[in-house]
Protein backbone atom coordinates (compact mmCIF):
# COMPACT_ATOMS: atom_id res chain seq x y z
CA UNK A 1 0.00 0.00 0.00
CA UNK A 2 0.90 3.72 -0.83
CA UNK A 3 1.08 6.38 1.79
CA UNK A 4 -2.66 6.19 3.14
CA UNK A 5 -5.05 9.11 2.43
CA UNK A 6 -5.95 9.40 6.12
CA UNK A 7 -3.78 8.23 8.61
CA UNK A 8 -4.58 8.18 12.37
CA UNK A 9 -2.48 7.55 14.77
CA UNK A 10 -2.88 6.99 18.18
CA UNK A 11 -6.02 9.44 18.54
CA UNK A 12 -6.95 9.84 22.00
CA UNK A 13 -10.40 11.74 22.61
CA UNK A 14 -11.22 12.59 26.24
CA UNK A 15 -15.00 14.43 27.26
CA UNK A 16 -14.87 15.38 31.14
CA UNK A 17 -13.30 12.28 32.37
CA UNK A 18 -14.98 9.77 30.20
CA UNK A 19 -12.01 8.58 27.68
CA UNK A 20 -13.81 7.86 24.53
CA UNK A 21 -10.96 7.18 22.51
CA UNK A 22 -8.03 5.78 23.93
CA UNK A 23 -5.11 5.63 21.34
CA UNK A 24 -7.23 4.76 17.80
CA UNK A 25 -4.79 3.48 14.97
CA UNK A 26 -6.54 3.30 11.14
CA UNK A 27 -4.85 4.00 7.83
CA UNK A 28 -6.93 3.96 4.86
CA UNK A 29 -5.55 3.71 1.68
CA UNK A 30 -6.47 5.35 -1.68
CA UNK A 31 -9.36 3.75 -3.08
CA UNK A 32 -10.32 1.74 -0.33
CA UNK A 33 -13.67 1.29 1.83
CA UNK A 34 -13.09 1.30 5.73
CA UNK A 35 -16.21 0.15 7.54
CA UNK A 36 -15.75 1.21 11.25
CA UNK A 37 -17.80 -1.15 13.48
CA UNK A 38 -18.64 -0.92 16.86
CA UNK A 39 -21.52 -0.64 19.74
CA UNK A 40 -23.07 2.76 20.76
CA UNK A 41 -21.24 4.74 22.60
CA UNK A 42 -17.98 3.21 21.48
CA UNK A 43 -16.81 6.19 20.07
CA UNK A 44 -17.03 6.24 16.19
CA UNK A 45 -18.53 9.46 15.65
CA UNK A 46 -16.49 10.69 17.91
CA UNK A 47 -13.27 9.14 15.38
CA UNK A 48 -14.79 10.61 12.64
CA UNK A 49 -15.51 14.17 14.24
CA UNK A 50 -11.92 14.27 15.06
CA UNK A 51 -10.77 13.42 11.53
CA UNK A 52 -12.62 15.79 10.21
CA UNK A 53 -11.70 18.47 12.80
CA UNK A 54 -15.32 19.17 13.77
CA UNK A 55 -12.97 18.18 17.54
CA UNK A 56 -9.93 18.72 18.28
CA UNK A 57 -8.04 15.35 19.44
CA UNK A 58 -6.28 15.30 22.95
CA UNK A 59 -3.60 12.99 21.85
CA UNK A 60 -2.35 11.74 18.76
CA UNK A 61 -2.40 12.66 15.08
CA UNK A 62 -4.21 12.85 12.05
CA UNK A 63 -2.22 12.80 8.82
CA UNK A 64 -4.20 13.92 5.74
CA UNK A 65 -2.06 12.80 2.41
CA UNK A 66 0.89 12.91 4.89
CA UNK A 67 0.17 16.35 6.76
CA UNK A 68 -0.41 16.83 9.99
CA UNK A 69 -3.45 18.00 10.55
CA UNK A 70 -4.02 17.76 14.00
CA UNK A 71 -1.33 20.93 14.25
CA UNK A 72 -2.96 23.35 15.94
CA UNK A 73 -0.95 26.00 13.08
CA UNK A 74 -2.90 24.05 10.26
CA UNK A 75 -5.94 25.85 8.79
CA UNK A 76 -8.51 24.03 9.47
CA UNK A 77 -11.31 25.08 7.16
CA UNK A 78 -8.47 24.37 4.60
CA UNK A 79 -8.32 21.04 5.75
CA UNK A 80 -11.71 20.47 6.09
CA UNK A 81 -12.28 21.13 2.23
CA UNK A 82 -10.48 18.14 1.31
CA UNK A 83 -12.67 16.01 3.05
CA UNK A 84 -16.35 15.69 2.78
CA UNK A 85 -18.59 14.30 5.88
CA UNK A 86 -22.34 13.36 5.59
CA UNK A 87 -23.86 12.75 9.04
CA UNK A 88 -26.77 10.65 10.50
CA UNK A 89 -29.41 13.79 10.15
CA UNK A 90 -29.64 17.48 9.60
CA UNK A 91 -27.53 17.20 6.96
CA UNK A 92 -29.10 19.59 4.18
CA UNK A 93 -29.41 23.44 4.81
CA UNK A 94 -33.68 23.82 4.92
CA UNK A 95 -33.34 27.37 3.69
CA UNK A 96 -31.61 26.54 0.47
CA UNK A 97 -32.79 24.52 -2.35
CA UNK A 98 -31.49 21.06 -3.20
CA UNK A 99 -29.07 22.51 -5.65
CA UNK A 100 -27.98 25.21 -3.80
CA UNK A 101 -27.34 23.23 -1.40
CA UNK A 102 -24.57 21.35 -3.71
CA UNK A 103 -23.27 24.14 -4.78
CA UNK A 104 -22.37 26.42 -2.47
CA UNK A 105 -19.50 25.12 -0.90
CA UNK A 106 -18.15 24.54 -4.42
CA UNK A 107 -18.92 28.52 -5.20
CA UNK A 108 -18.34 30.11 -1.86
CA UNK A 109 -15.75 28.21 -0.29
CA UNK A 110 -13.80 27.18 -3.27
CA UNK A 111 -14.78 30.26 -5.65
CA UNK A 112 -15.27 28.32 -8.61
CA UNK A 113 -17.14 29.45 -11.38
CA UNK A 114 -20.88 29.21 -10.87
CA UNK A 115 -22.04 27.76 -14.49
CA UNK A 116 -19.62 25.23 -14.40
CA UNK A 117 -20.23 23.74 -11.04
CA UNK A 118 -23.82 23.90 -11.56
CA UNK A 119 -23.66 21.82 -14.49
CA UNK A 120 -21.17 19.77 -12.50
CA UNK A 121 -24.20 19.76 -9.79
CA UNK A 122 -26.79 18.35 -12.14
CA UNK A 123 -24.64 16.07 -13.61
CA UNK A 124 -24.35 14.59 -10.10
CA UNK A 125 -28.12 14.80 -9.10
CA UNK A 126 -28.57 13.13 -12.03
CA UNK A 127 -26.69 10.45 -11.55
CA UNK A 128 -28.71 9.50 -8.21
CA UNK A 129 -31.77 9.97 -10.03
CA UNK A 130 -32.72 13.55 -8.16
CA UNK A 131 -32.46 15.95 -11.20
CA UNK A 132 -36.00 16.62 -11.46
CA UNK A 133 -35.99 17.44 -7.43
CA UNK A 134 -33.26 20.32 -7.94
CA UNK A 135 -35.52 23.56 -7.08
CA UNK A 136 -37.01 21.55 -4.29
CA UNK A 137 -36.15 22.16 -0.65
CA UNK A 138 -35.00 19.60 1.52
CA UNK A 139 -38.30 19.25 3.78
CA UNK A 140 -40.20 17.78 0.53
CA UNK A 141 -37.37 15.38 0.14
CA UNK A 142 -37.72 11.93 1.66
CA UNK A 143 -35.50 10.77 4.24
CA UNK A 144 -33.48 8.65 1.48
CA UNK A 145 -33.49 11.27 -1.18
CA UNK A 146 -31.98 14.08 1.42
CA UNK A 147 -29.34 11.75 2.54
CA UNK A 148 -28.66 10.87 -1.12
CA UNK A 149 -28.07 14.89 -1.63
CA UNK A 150 -26.25 15.10 0.92
CA UNK A 151 -23.71 12.53 -0.35
CA UNK A 152 -23.43 14.77 -3.93
CA UNK A 153 -23.23 17.55 -2.00
CA UNK A 154 -20.20 16.08 -0.03
CA UNK A 155 -18.86 14.58 -3.21
CA UNK A 156 -19.13 17.89 -4.93
CA UNK A 157 -16.67 19.44 -3.22
CA UNK A 158 -14.19 16.79 -5.05
CA UNK A 159 -12.62 15.56 -1.50
CA UNK A 160 -10.19 13.34 -1.33
CA UNK A 161 -11.78 11.27 1.62
CA UNK A 162 -15.39 10.53 1.89
CA UNK A 163 -16.67 10.12 5.65
CA UNK A 164 -19.95 9.14 6.35
CA UNK A 165 -21.29 8.55 9.69
CA UNK A 166 -24.29 6.02 9.84
CA UNK A 167 -26.31 7.73 7.04
CA UNK A 168 -28.65 5.17 6.87
CA UNK A 169 -29.45 4.66 10.57
CA UNK A 170 -31.99 7.60 10.81
CA UNK A 171 -34.01 5.92 7.77
CA UNK A 172 -36.91 3.69 7.66
CA UNK A 173 -35.84 0.46 6.49
CA UNK A 174 -37.10 0.51 2.67
CA UNK A 175 -35.31 3.75 2.19
CA UNK A 176 -31.77 2.16 3.19
CA UNK A 177 -30.87 0.74 -0.03
CA UNK A 178 -31.31 3.37 -2.41
CA UNK A 179 -28.85 5.16 -0.03
CA UNK A 180 -26.32 2.13 0.11
CA UNK A 181 -26.85 2.48 -3.70
CA UNK A 182 -25.18 5.55 -3.65
CA UNK A 183 -22.28 4.82 -1.67
CA UNK A 184 -21.85 1.98 -3.58
CA UNK A 185 -21.80 3.33 -7.07
CA UNK A 186 -18.88 6.44 -5.05
CA UNK A 187 -16.91 3.58 -3.79
CA UNK A 188 -17.05 1.71 -7.56
CA UNK A 189 -15.76 4.80 -8.74
CA UNK A 190 -12.62 4.79 -6.81
CA UNK A 191 -13.56 7.41 -3.58
CA UNK A 192 -11.84 6.48 -0.21
CA UNK A 193 -14.47 5.97 2.32
CA UNK A 194 -14.50 5.80 5.40
CA UNK A 195 -18.09 4.72 7.34
CA UNK A 196 -19.30 4.03 10.29
CA UNK A 197 -22.50 1.93 9.80
CA UNK A 198 -24.59 -0.79 11.54
CA UNK A 199 -25.10 -2.52 8.01
CA UNK A 200 -23.10 -5.38 8.64
CA UNK A 201 -24.06 -7.10 5.23
CA UNK A 202 -23.35 -3.79 3.68
CA UNK A 203 -20.07 -3.49 4.91
CA UNK A 204 -19.41 -7.27 4.18
CA UNK A 205 -20.13 -6.51 0.27
CA UNK A 206 -18.30 -2.88 0.11
CA UNK A 207 -15.88 -2.66 2.77
CA UNK A 208 -12.51 -3.46 2.05
CA UNK A 209 -11.55 -3.44 5.65
CA UNK A 210 -13.58 -4.05 8.63
CA UNK A 211 -12.54 -2.38 11.65
CA UNK A 212 -13.93 -2.76 14.87
CA UNK A 213 -13.70 -0.01 17.34
CA UNK A 214 -14.05 -1.47 21.05
CA UNK A 215 -12.94 0.43 24.68
CA UNK A 216 -11.59 3.00 22.96
CA UNK A 217 -8.56 1.14 20.54
CA UNK A 218 -9.43 -0.18 16.76
CA UNK A 219 -9.27 -4.04 18.66
CA UNK A 220 -9.48 -5.75 15.56
CA UNK A 221 -9.11 -5.07 11.88
CA UNK A 222 -8.99 -6.81 8.06
CA UNK A 223 -10.93 -7.92 5.47
CA UNK A 224 -14.56 -7.98 6.09
CA UNK A 225 -14.68 -12.25 5.43
CA UNK A 226 -12.16 -12.47 8.32
CA UNK A 227 -13.27 -9.94 10.70
CA UNK A 228 -17.13 -10.22 9.99
CA UNK A 229 -16.93 -14.35 9.83
CA UNK A 230 -14.20 -15.43 11.90
CA UNK A 231 -12.98 -12.74 14.55
CA UNK A 232 -10.06 -13.25 16.38
CA UNK A 233 -11.23 -11.25 19.56
CA UNK A 234 -13.59 -12.61 21.75
CA UNK A 235 -15.74 -9.19 22.37
CA UNK A 236 -15.14 -8.51 18.32
CA UNK A 237 -17.27 -12.45 18.62
CA UNK A 238 -19.95 -10.97 21.90
CA UNK A 239 -20.64 -7.96 19.56
CA UNK A 240 -21.12 -10.04 16.41
CA UNK A 241 -23.61 -12.47 17.94
CA UNK A 242 -25.69 -9.23 19.66
CA UNK A 243 -25.96 -7.51 16.23
CA UNK A 244 -26.90 -10.97 14.98
CA UNK A 245 -29.38 -11.29 17.33
CA UNK A 246 -31.18 -7.73 16.38
CA UNK A 247 -31.15 -9.48 13.02
CA UNK A 248 -28.57 -6.81 11.39
CA UNK A 249 -26.44 -8.93 9.72
CA UNK B 1 -55.54 7.02 -6.58
CA UNK B 2 -56.50 3.44 -8.12
CA UNK B 3 -59.82 3.53 -6.63
CA UNK B 4 -61.67 5.44 -9.95
CA UNK B 5 -61.35 9.22 -10.01
CA UNK B 6 -62.11 12.10 -7.61
CA UNK B 7 -62.72 12.22 -3.95
CA UNK B 8 -64.73 9.58 -2.50
CA UNK B 9 -68.64 9.86 -2.20
CA UNK B 10 -69.11 10.81 1.71
CA UNK B 11 -71.34 8.19 3.63
CA UNK B 12 -74.51 8.97 5.36
CA UNK B 13 -72.91 9.20 8.76
CA UNK B 14 -69.94 11.64 7.54
CA UNK B 15 -72.90 14.10 5.58
CA UNK B 16 -74.58 13.89 9.06
CA UNK B 17 -71.53 14.91 11.52
CA UNK B 18 -70.70 17.58 8.89
CA UNK B 19 -74.18 19.18 9.23
CA UNK B 20 -73.67 18.98 13.36
CA UNK B 21 -70.51 20.67 13.04
CA UNK B 22 -72.20 23.56 11.16
CA UNK B 23 -75.12 23.98 13.42
CA UNK B 24 -72.62 23.32 16.20
CA UNK B 25 -70.41 26.31 14.56
CA UNK B 26 -73.01 28.81 13.80
CA UNK B 27 -74.62 28.20 17.10
CA UNK B 28 -71.49 29.37 18.35
CA UNK B 29 -71.19 32.49 16.51
CA UNK B 30 -74.41 33.71 17.37
CA UNK B 31 -73.78 33.38 21.23
CA UNK B 32 -70.53 35.14 20.84
CA UNK B 33 -72.33 38.03 19.05
CA UNK B 34 -75.11 38.36 21.40
CA UNK B 35 -72.58 38.48 24.43
CA UNK B 36 -70.63 40.99 22.42
CA UNK B 37 -73.13 42.95 21.90
CA UNK B 38 -74.96 42.95 25.23
CA UNK B 39 -71.64 43.59 27.13
CA UNK B 40 -71.00 46.61 24.80
CA UNK B 41 -74.54 48.33 25.46
CA UNK B 42 -73.85 47.67 28.96
CA UNK B 43 -70.85 49.07 29.01
CA UNK B 44 -72.44 52.26 27.18
CA UNK B 45 -75.26 52.46 29.39
CA UNK B 46 -73.14 52.31 32.67
CA UNK B 47 -70.11 55.00 31.40
CA UNK B 48 -73.09 57.75 30.30
CA UNK B 49 -75.04 57.30 33.14
CA UNK B 50 -72.32 57.72 35.51
CA UNK B 51 -72.51 61.05 37.29
CA UNK B 52 -69.38 62.16 36.35
CA UNK B 53 -70.20 61.22 32.51
CA UNK B 54 -70.56 64.60 31.35
CA UNK B 55 -67.83 65.79 32.68
CA UNK B 56 -65.65 63.67 31.55
CA UNK B 57 -67.65 63.94 27.88
CA UNK B 58 -66.07 67.63 27.65
CA UNK B 59 -62.64 67.16 28.91
CA UNK B 60 -61.83 63.79 27.78
CA UNK B 61 -63.66 63.70 24.17
CA UNK B 62 -64.31 67.04 23.38
CA UNK B 63 -64.51 66.79 19.10
CA UNK B 64 -63.59 70.54 18.80
CA UNK B 65 -60.16 70.26 20.82
CA UNK B 66 -59.51 66.91 19.16
CA UNK B 67 -59.90 68.73 15.70
CA UNK B 68 -58.02 72.06 16.98
CA UNK B 69 -55.20 69.47 18.41
CA UNK B 70 -54.79 67.47 15.57
CA UNK B 71 -52.25 69.10 13.32
CA UNK B 72 -49.58 70.07 16.29
CA UNK B 73 -50.08 66.61 17.55
CA UNK B 74 -49.45 64.97 14.21
CA UNK B 75 -46.41 67.28 13.59
CA UNK B 76 -44.83 65.70 16.80
CA UNK B 77 -45.79 62.01 15.35
CA UNK B 78 -43.79 63.00 12.70
CA UNK B 79 -40.88 63.11 14.92
CA UNK B 80 -41.92 59.72 16.95
CA UNK B 81 -41.89 58.13 13.45
CA UNK B 82 -38.52 59.07 12.58
CA UNK B 83 -37.16 57.83 15.89
CA UNK B 84 -38.87 54.26 15.23
CA UNK B 85 -37.50 53.98 11.72
CA UNK B 86 -33.88 55.34 12.64
CA UNK B 87 -34.18 53.46 16.31
CA UNK B 88 -35.69 50.57 14.66
CA UNK B 89 -33.21 50.13 12.34
CA UNK B 90 -30.37 50.68 15.23
CA UNK B 91 -32.00 48.20 17.15
CA UNK B 92 -31.90 45.12 14.71
CA UNK B 93 -28.22 46.49 13.97
CA UNK B 94 -26.81 46.69 17.50
CA UNK B 95 -29.13 43.51 18.73
CA UNK B 96 -27.27 40.91 15.45
CA UNK B 97 -23.58 42.41 16.77
CA UNK B 98 -24.30 41.71 20.36
CA UNK B 99 -25.73 38.47 19.09
CA UNK B 100 -22.99 37.31 17.68
CA UNK B 101 -20.60 38.53 20.07
CA UNK B 102 -21.67 36.43 22.53
CA UNK B 103 -21.78 33.38 20.10
CA UNK B 104 -18.01 33.72 19.81
CA UNK B 105 -15.86 31.11 21.08
CA UNK B 106 -12.08 31.05 21.99
CA UNK B 107 -10.39 32.49 25.07
CA UNK B 108 -8.83 35.37 23.08
CA UNK B 109 -12.54 36.58 22.41
CA UNK B 110 -13.61 36.56 25.83
CA UNK B 111 -13.49 40.31 27.22
CA UNK B 112 -15.67 40.94 24.14
CA UNK B 113 -18.04 38.04 24.87
CA UNK B 114 -17.89 39.20 28.72
CA UNK B 115 -18.65 43.06 27.49
CA UNK B 116 -21.60 41.55 25.49
CA UNK B 117 -23.29 39.77 28.41
CA UNK B 118 -22.96 42.80 30.60
CA UNK B 119 -24.64 45.20 27.98
CA UNK B 120 -27.30 43.45 27.92
CA UNK B 121 -27.53 42.17 31.80
CA UNK B 122 -27.48 45.98 32.33
CA UNK B 123 -29.79 47.48 29.83
CA UNK B 124 -32.43 44.51 29.67
CA UNK B 125 -32.70 45.19 33.85
CA UNK B 126 -32.95 48.77 33.64
CA UNK B 127 -36.46 50.79 32.84
CA UNK B 128 -36.34 52.73 29.78
CA UNK B 129 -37.85 56.02 31.55
CA UNK B 130 -34.35 55.66 33.49
CA UNK B 131 -32.05 55.27 31.04
CA UNK B 132 -33.47 57.94 29.23
CA UNK B 133 -33.22 60.48 32.29
CA UNK B 134 -29.84 59.09 32.61
CA UNK B 135 -28.58 59.29 28.75
CA UNK B 136 -30.80 62.32 28.48
CA UNK B 137 -29.27 64.37 30.84
CA UNK B 138 -26.04 62.58 32.05
CA UNK B 139 -24.55 62.82 28.33
CA UNK B 140 -24.95 66.59 28.16
CA UNK B 141 -24.12 67.20 31.70
CA UNK B 142 -20.47 65.50 30.94
CA UNK B 143 -19.73 68.76 28.58
CA UNK B 144 -17.73 66.88 26.17
CA UNK B 145 -16.73 68.69 23.12
CA UNK B 146 -19.37 67.83 20.17
CA UNK B 147 -21.73 65.98 22.19
CA UNK B 148 -24.70 66.31 20.95
CA UNK B 149 -27.98 67.80 23.20
CA UNK B 150 -30.77 67.25 20.98
CA UNK B 151 -33.32 65.43 23.08
CA UNK B 152 -34.00 63.54 19.53
CA UNK B 153 -30.83 61.77 19.64
CA UNK B 154 -30.54 61.01 22.92
CA UNK B 155 -33.96 60.02 23.28
CA UNK B 156 -32.73 57.32 20.24
CA UNK B 157 -29.37 56.05 21.62
CA UNK B 158 -31.80 55.52 24.91
CA UNK B 159 -33.99 53.79 23.22
CA UNK B 160 -31.51 52.05 20.90
CA UNK B 161 -29.93 51.03 24.08
CA UNK B 162 -32.51 49.13 25.98
CA UNK B 163 -34.03 47.91 23.02
CA UNK B 164 -30.74 46.39 21.63
CA UNK B 165 -30.28 44.23 24.76
CA UNK B 166 -34.04 42.63 24.34
CA UNK B 167 -33.36 42.14 20.60
CA UNK B 168 -29.80 40.50 21.23
CA UNK B 169 -31.74 37.79 23.06
CA UNK B 170 -34.05 37.52 20.81
CA UNK B 171 -31.13 36.71 17.84
CA UNK B 172 -29.16 35.09 20.32
CA UNK B 173 -32.27 32.12 20.88
CA UNK B 174 -32.57 32.01 17.23
CA UNK B 175 -29.12 31.27 16.72
CA UNK B 176 -29.11 28.75 19.12
CA UNK B 177 -32.64 27.12 17.82
CA UNK B 178 -30.90 26.17 14.79
CA UNK B 179 -29.61 22.61 15.10
CA UNK B 180 -26.08 22.04 15.89
CA UNK B 181 -25.87 19.59 13.12
CA UNK B 182 -26.29 22.28 10.91
CA UNK B 183 -23.27 24.27 11.86
CA UNK B 184 -21.55 21.00 11.52
CA UNK B 185 -22.64 20.20 8.52
CA UNK B 186 -21.13 23.67 7.17
CA UNK B 187 -17.79 23.74 8.51
CA UNK B 188 -17.15 20.36 7.22
CA UNK B 189 -18.17 21.87 3.65
CA UNK B 190 -14.87 24.28 4.63
CA UNK B 191 -17.07 27.31 5.66
CA UNK B 192 -15.48 29.52 7.81
CA UNK B 193 -17.18 30.71 11.26
CA UNK B 194 -18.05 34.11 9.51
CA UNK B 195 -19.54 32.02 6.65
CA UNK B 196 -21.62 29.78 8.25
CA UNK B 197 -23.12 32.14 10.26
CA UNK B 198 -24.16 34.57 7.26
CA UNK B 199 -24.94 31.79 4.77
CA UNK B 200 -26.32 28.63 7.16
CA UNK B 201 -27.17 29.55 10.77
CA UNK B 202 -28.67 33.74 10.12
CA UNK B 203 -31.06 33.08 7.61
CA UNK B 204 -32.46 30.22 9.47
CA UNK B 205 -32.36 31.98 12.94
CA UNK B 206 -34.15 35.18 11.18
CA UNK B 207 -37.08 33.29 10.24
CA UNK B 208 -37.40 31.79 13.66
CA UNK B 209 -37.46 34.98 15.36
CA UNK B 210 -39.06 37.45 12.61
CA UNK B 211 -42.41 36.80 14.72
CA UNK B 212 -41.00 38.50 18.27
CA UNK B 213 -39.03 40.59 16.65
CA UNK B 214 -42.06 41.58 14.87
CA UNK B 215 -43.81 42.02 18.35
CA UNK B 216 -40.83 44.13 20.41
CA UNK B 217 -41.19 46.58 17.08
CA UNK B 218 -44.96 46.90 18.22
CA UNK B 219 -43.63 47.54 21.73
CA UNK B 220 -41.43 50.19 20.41
CA UNK B 221 -44.12 52.26 18.36
CA UNK B 222 -45.39 52.98 21.46
CA UNK B 223 -42.33 53.51 23.67
CA UNK B 224 -40.92 56.07 20.87
CA UNK B 225 -43.76 58.40 22.73
CA UNK B 226 -41.18 58.57 25.80
CA UNK B 227 -38.26 60.22 24.66
CA UNK B 228 -41.24 63.73 25.90
CA UNK B 229 -39.69 63.18 29.29
CA UNK B 230 -36.65 65.00 27.43
CA UNK B 231 -38.62 67.54 25.99
CA UNK B 232 -38.52 66.31 22.75
CA UNK B 233 -41.17 68.11 20.78
CA UNK B 234 -43.13 64.93 20.06
CA UNK B 235 -46.72 63.62 19.77
CA UNK B 236 -47.08 63.34 23.86
CA UNK B 237 -45.14 65.99 24.70
CA UNK B 238 -47.53 68.38 22.01
CA UNK B 239 -50.30 66.96 23.73
CA UNK B 240 -49.08 68.09 27.50
CA UNK B 241 -48.40 71.14 26.11
CA UNK B 242 -52.27 71.65 24.79
CA UNK B 243 -53.56 69.86 27.53
CA UNK B 244 -51.94 72.91 29.73
CA UNK B 245 -53.25 75.52 27.85
CA UNK B 246 -56.65 74.27 27.46
CA UNK B 247 -57.22 72.81 30.23
CA UNK B 248 -58.53 69.48 28.43
CA UNK B 249 -57.55 66.29 28.54
CA UNK B 250 -59.05 65.53 24.78
CA UNK B 251 -55.34 65.86 23.20
CA UNK B 252 -53.93 62.91 25.42
CA UNK B 253 -56.74 60.42 23.88
CA UNK B 254 -56.22 62.12 20.66
CA UNK B 255 -52.19 61.23 20.33
CA UNK B 256 -53.39 57.98 22.44
CA UNK B 257 -55.92 57.00 19.23
CA UNK B 258 -53.01 57.72 16.84
CA UNK B 259 -50.17 55.32 18.44
CA UNK B 260 -53.20 52.89 18.41
CA UNK B 261 -53.64 53.82 14.68
CA UNK B 262 -50.02 53.31 14.05
CA UNK B 263 -49.53 50.00 15.92
CA UNK B 264 -52.60 48.05 14.30
CA UNK B 265 -50.89 47.25 10.73
CA UNK B 266 -48.14 45.89 12.67
CA UNK B 267 -49.65 44.01 15.06
CA UNK B 268 -52.03 42.38 11.38
CA UNK B 269 -48.48 41.57 9.83
CA UNK B 270 -47.26 40.18 13.15
CA UNK B 271 -50.12 38.05 13.54
CA UNK B 272 -49.64 37.08 9.65
CA UNK B 273 -46.40 36.39 9.76
CA UNK B 274 -46.43 34.05 13.14
CA UNK B 275 -49.55 32.24 11.32
CA UNK B 276 -47.36 31.46 8.64
CA UNK B 277 -44.43 30.41 10.80
CA UNK B 278 -47.27 27.86 12.34
CA UNK B 279 -47.96 26.73 9.42
CA UNK B 280 -44.78 26.20 7.80
CA UNK B 281 -44.04 23.78 11.39
CA UNK B 282 -46.81 22.10 11.45
CA UNK B 283 -46.80 20.81 7.71
CA UNK B 284 -43.04 20.03 7.04
CA UNK B 285 -40.89 17.24 8.45
CA UNK B 286 -37.77 19.44 8.90
CA UNK B 287 -35.89 16.93 8.99
N1 LIG C 1 -19.73 16.39 22.95
C1 LIG C 1 -19.69 15.38 23.84
N2 LIG C 1 -19.60 15.65 25.15
C2 LIG C 1 -19.53 14.65 26.05
N3 LIG C 1 -19.56 13.35 25.74
C3 LIG C 1 -19.65 13.02 24.45
C4 LIG C 1 -19.73 14.02 23.43
N4 LIG C 1 -19.82 13.39 22.24
C5 LIG C 1 -19.80 12.08 22.52
N5 LIG C 1 -19.71 11.84 23.83
C6 LIG C 1 -19.62 10.54 24.48
O1 LIG C 1 -18.65 9.79 23.80
C7 LIG C 1 -19.04 8.42 23.72
C8 LIG C 1 -18.93 7.97 22.27
O2 LIG C 1 -19.92 8.63 21.50
P1 LIG C 1 -20.03 8.43 19.94
O3 LIG C 1 -21.14 9.28 19.50
O4 LIG C 1 -18.71 8.63 19.32
O5 LIG C 1 -20.42 6.89 19.85
P2 LIG C 1 -20.83 6.07 18.56
O6 LIG C 1 -19.91 4.93 18.48
O7 LIG C 1 -20.94 6.95 17.40
O8 LIG C 1 -22.24 5.53 18.99
P3 LIG C 1 -23.56 5.31 18.09
O9 LIG C 1 -23.38 4.00 17.42
O10 LIG C 1 -24.67 5.27 19.09
O11 LIG C 1 -23.68 6.47 17.16
C9 LIG C 1 -20.41 8.33 24.30
O12 LIG C 1 -20.30 7.82 25.59
C10 LIG C 1 -20.89 9.75 24.35
O13 LIG C 1 -21.73 9.95 25.45
MG1 LIG D 1 -22.53 7.71 16.23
Amino acid sequence: MSEPVLDVRGVVKVFGDNAVLRGVDLAVGEHQVVALIGGSGSGKSTLLRCASLLETVDDGQVLLDGEDVTDPRIDADQVRRRMGVVFQAYNLFPHLSVLDNVTLAPTVVHGRPKAEVRDEAMALLTRIGLAEKAGEYPDRLSGGQQQRVAIVRALAVRPRVLLLDEITSALDPELVGEVLAVVREVAAQGMTIVMATHEMGFARQVADTVAFLDGGVVLESGPPQQVLGDPVEARTRQFLSRVIDAGRL
Amino acid sequence: MDQGVGLPEPSALELSRRAWRRSRARRSTLIGLLSTLVFAVVAYLVVTNAPGWPRVQTTFFSPSVAWESLPLILEGLWLNLQVLVLGGFLVLVVGLLVSLTRTLRGAALAPLRILATAYVDLFRGMPLIIVLYLVGFGFPALGLQGMPTSPFVLGTVAIVLVYGAYVAEVFRAGIESVHPSQRAAARSLGLNHRQTMRIVVLPQALRTVTPALLNDFIALQKDVGLISVLGALDAVRQAQILVGQSFNFTPYVVAGLLFVLLAIPSARVADAVSARARRRQQSGSLL
